[in-house]
């Protein structure tokens, strides 16, 4: 663990090794070509622009732009952070009431694609919104406008809470509670021992959380188009929607994905070389529950209001949708098929994300170097950029080369490993870093084969990380777009596309119940998560 | 611990698997694309040549259009596979592809998105294009029209008395209107709004009315839709939309929907009318069929669709108009070819430079 004595490089300890063996290297070269697909479509876009990119690039609006994205990019991270990490340790390590519950209920929001969370919170919130409604015989007239920042800020904090949070959760299970106990004995306060040792352990579960949640607000915009926050993403569609100029559109998609490479080299400064595993022999204990006593409700109270806004009140106006539309003569039609479709296209997509992950994962963990850290960062590059970027990056090649495969399940399951790998590849990464080194080489030094020492020693510890992983990249493949609409087979049709193609002509009636069956298809994976708890 | 690692292992090989299958097949268990050429072996002895299959892109929302398209489907007997998505993103998709274009028919929202694709067009046979009205479709006779729409100001009757209606857009820049109105930039049928207002009024009285609206504060939303419940919820008073969204609302929310439709009295840009419309590509593989569904949309039944269930105007004679909707000839729609509105990529650098896009 991270005490004192494995403050070392964790790859110190390591005996000079030959390079990867071949089942990390070559799956690795694959995944390197594919995350290459979207950059070099970008560039070669780009070069047919000449100067009109980068004139739009260095003028003074967009450095205004880019000020306030960043902004935007720095308040979501930080309020996800908090929210994420105090919702893991409350439905994890504590006697919070209805924990198992809570612990579901608070992964649902990502599933909520973010221009339905942010018309929500303009039907509701707006200065003349259903609370302002409420409140009239108050005498309230208007609320507070809520466009711009605040309204942007709340948006994208209540979906992306999550991002930190099941990372955050994985990376507790493998705590050894013996490092909080040892800090009890050694005189910290309960408190002290969670922000003096659990708190570093789970930094890397942290950052990593974080840096999805910073990406994924990059690339947002559904919610800051809506609640009117001009960002770096909104210029872009601007090219795409309104100039159709796809050039133009690729420089500055290029010039987001530089901003995103800059937030990834902060991170890996920020994550140092420092070791999150064992350094001592030994098993990890089942941890004991920490009793709230009596902030025990208090804290119920908190989880419960964080479940209220960001998961019972959208359900709510969605319900409120359907109730009037069915009242008005609108047929209940539940779309088990698109249900069908969306459930069979994401469990694909988390399963290949995971399975892409793992040897990138193992490359950057084991095999250090700059290779691997090219890989890893070129791995992130498809979260931030804008799904439309990926997607026609994915036309260029799939309409020309791969033309057998254009519009197959097979590029569509493609391209959203290209836009979510990042979500698998953290959480796997973070597991990774909590396993020594020395137990592979244990089993290695039994005779096994280094692929038989991963499969029979590593992955197992793994499972937890590679599992919340995939439950991320199935919420997020399940509300993706884009992508979705343009790679789909012809007339292949999910919940997120039933819901687009009904808010966008303002039948919000015949939007709301694809809407909330994409939220109980949330269910499925996050309490797939919560279930497996049960094991300790 | 073995069998665990096992199970991990068999469960990554089926989703290897169930990948390698999807890519063989293309599609999922609940799509069924029917092949593009009838099976050979199906029918020995074929009484008549099957109709084969039609690929439309459309960038018209699934909900307006997908009835109509049935029913041309059940009509022919043609299979009709259609790709919805934003008429601007199928626009960037079509030009990606090609010549590699799996589409044979693009069916888009705005004459924007058929202008950008116009070189992947051929064109129309006269037949076709005699159907609609002039001005209502391509001078190059590469697309053609299939519905119209108008632009309109959407006002709350509540705090805007119909006395202090405006005449014409221009009087939006008046101090009164400050901090009233909201417009959407970045949609498309504004900016064909605006390229018209240049051609009409002149790029410097344009230049003049986009420069008064921003100081006028005019709220800028990012389509058409939510500007209309934004009148409704009291956030603005009035806004800058095409007209049949307003219907869908009230259809929904009742008559008590707190918000109007307003023809500008005065004419101009203001009461342009404008088309979502169709072309074919010339790699299309279903070429008859596609000109089969062009004639089929803009004849009577389809028409009377448009009328009757999307609150559209028709283009052909005979089909009556939405009797909620002001008639065509009772508009004082400006008189400019659908070539003047072409330029959308000089509208939109003069809307940044003058500030009102990001």
């Amino acid at each position: 663990m991270r005490n004192a004595a494995s403050h070392a490089p964790a790859g110190a300890a390591k005996a000079p090794r030959a390079g990867p063996p071949v089942f990390i290297w070559l799956p690795s070269a694959a995944i390197a070509l594919l995350m290459l697909l979207p950059p070099v479509y970008l560039l070669a876009r780009t070069a047919e622009s000449g100067t009109a990119a980068l004139d739009i690039l260095i003028s003074g609006r967009t450095l205004a732009i880019l000020l306030r994205t960043v902004v935007l990019v720095g308040v979501v991270t930080a309020a996800c952070a908090v929210l994420g990490v105090a919702l893991a340790w409350l439905t994890l390590r504590t006697d919070l009431p209805f924990r198992r519950a809570f612990g579901i209920l608070t992964a649902l929001p990502l599933a909520i694609p973010s221009y339905v969370f942010a018309l929500l919170v303009i039907v509701t919130l707006g200065p003349k919104g259903m609370l302002q409604g409420w409140l009239e015989p108050l005498g309230v007239e208007r609320l507070p406008s809520i466009f711009g920042l605040p309204g942007a800020a709340f948006t994208l904090i209540l979906l992306s809470f999550p991002y930190v949070m099941l990372p955050a959760k994985a990376a507790l299970h493998r705590i050894d509670p013996a490092t909080e106990e040892a800090a009890r004995s050694l005189g910290r306060s309960a408190r002290g021992a969670f922000f003096h040792v659990t708190l570093p352990l789970l930094r890397p579960a942290i950052v990593s959380g974080s840096l999805l949640v910073a990406l994924y607000t990059l690339s947002d915009f559904g919610a800051v188009s809506l609640l009117r926050y001009p960002t770096f993403t909104w210029a872009i569609f601007i090219q795409y929607e309104t100039a159709f100029d796809r050039s133009v559109a690729a420089g500055l998609s290029l010039a987001l994905t530089a901003l995103a490479l800059a937030l990834l080299v902060a991170e890996s400064r920020s994550r140092g070389r420092a070791a999150y595993h064992r350094a001592t022999p030994g098993t990890q204990r089942a941890f004991r529950l920490v009793r709230l006593g009596r902030w025990r409700w208090p804290a119920a109270a908190c989880a419960g209001s964080v479940v209220a806004l960001s998961l019972a009140a959208p359900m709510a106006v969605l319900g409120y949708w359907v109730a009037r539309g069915v009242s008005a003569g609108e047929p209940l039609d539940l779309l088990w098929a698109n249900a069908l479709n969306t459930v069979y296209v994401s469990a694909l997509a988390a399963g290949a994300a995971a399975i892409g992950a793992a040897p990138v994962a193992l490359l950057s963990a084991r095999y250090p170097g700059w290779a691997a850290s090219a890989l890893e960062r070129l791995a992130y590059v498809g979260f931030a950029l804008p799904g439309l970027a990926v997607a026609l990056a994915f036309v260029f090649f799939g309409a020309s080369v791969l033309r057998p495969l254009y519009q197959t399940t097979f590029l569509l399951i493609a391209a959203y490993v290209v836009l979510f790998l990042p979500a698998s590849l953290g959480a796997t990464q973070t597991a990774l870093r909590q396993v020594s080194p020395r137990v592979e080489e244990a089993a290695r030094s039994l005779g096994k084969t280094p692929f038989h020492a991963f499969r029979l020693v590593t992955l197992p510890m793994l499972s937890r990380g590679i599992a919340a992983g995939a439950a991320l990249v199935f919420l997020l493949t399940m509300k993706e777009l884009p992508a979705t609409l343009i790679l789909a087979p012809t007339g292949f049709r999910t919940l997120a596309t039933s819901v687009w193609s009904a808010a966008s002509e303002a039948f919000f009636a015949r939007a709301a119940m694809p809407a909330i069956l994409l939220i109980f298809a949330a269910g499925v994976p996050a309490a797939f998560l919560v279930l497996r708890e049960r094991r300790d | 611990m073995r069998s665990f690692a096992r199970s991990r292992i068999v469960l990554a090989g089926a989703l290897a698997a169930a990948l390698a299958v999807s890519a063989c097949g293309g599609a999922s268990p609940t799509n069924t694309p029917a092949p593009r050429q009838p099976d050979p072996t199906a029918t020995p002895l074929p009484p008549q040549p099957s109709p084969g299959a039609l690929v439309i892109y459309s960038g018209r929302g699934e909900s307006l259009v997908d009835p109509i398209i049935r029913q041309f489907a059940d009509a022919t007997g043609i299979d009709a596979q259609v790709k919805y998505g934003g008429t601007a993103s199928l626009a960037a998709t079509l030009l990606e592809e090609g010549t590699n274009s799996p589409a044979d028919l693009f069916y888009a929202q705005d004459p924007g998105g058929l202008g950008a694709v116009e070189p992947l067009l051929s064109p129309l046979p006269n037949g076709i294009l005699e159907l609609a009205p002039e001005w209502a479709r391509s001078p190059q006779g590469l697309w053609t029209g299939i519905s119209g729409r108008a632009r309109v100001l959407v006002y709350s009757p509540e705090r805007v008395p119909e006395s202090e209606l405006p005449a014409d857009l221009s009087d939006l820049t008046a101090p009164e209107w400050k901090g009233r109105i909201g417009w959407a930039p970045t949609n498309g049928s504004f900016l064909t709004m605006v390229t018209g207002m240049r051609k009409i009024w002149g790029e410097e009285r344009a230049a003049d009315w986009i420069r008064g609206m921003v100081a006028n504060g005019a709220v800028a939303y990012p389509k058409n839709t939510p500007q209309v419940a934004a009148v409704a919820a009291g956030e603005i008073d009035v806004g800058l939309v095409n007209h049949y969204y307003l219907y869908r609302f009230i259809a929904e929310e009742g008559e008590n929907f707190a918000a109007r439709n307003y023809h500008l009295p005065g004419g101009g840009p203001g009461a342009l009318v404008m088309v979502s419309g169709a072309g074919i590509l010339s790699t299309a593989e279903n070429r008859e069929n596609a000109e089969r569904f062009i004639r089929f949309m803009l004849g009577t039944v389809a028409q009377q669709y448009f009328a009757g269930q999307t609150y559209e105007y028709p283009l052909v004679e005979n089909v009556n108009v939405n009797r909620l909707l002001t008639p065509l000839d009772e508009i004082r729609r400006p008189d400019i070819a659908l070539a003047d509105l072409a330029d959308l990529e000089g509208t939109t650098a003069i809307l940044r430079e003058l500030g009102a896009l990001p």
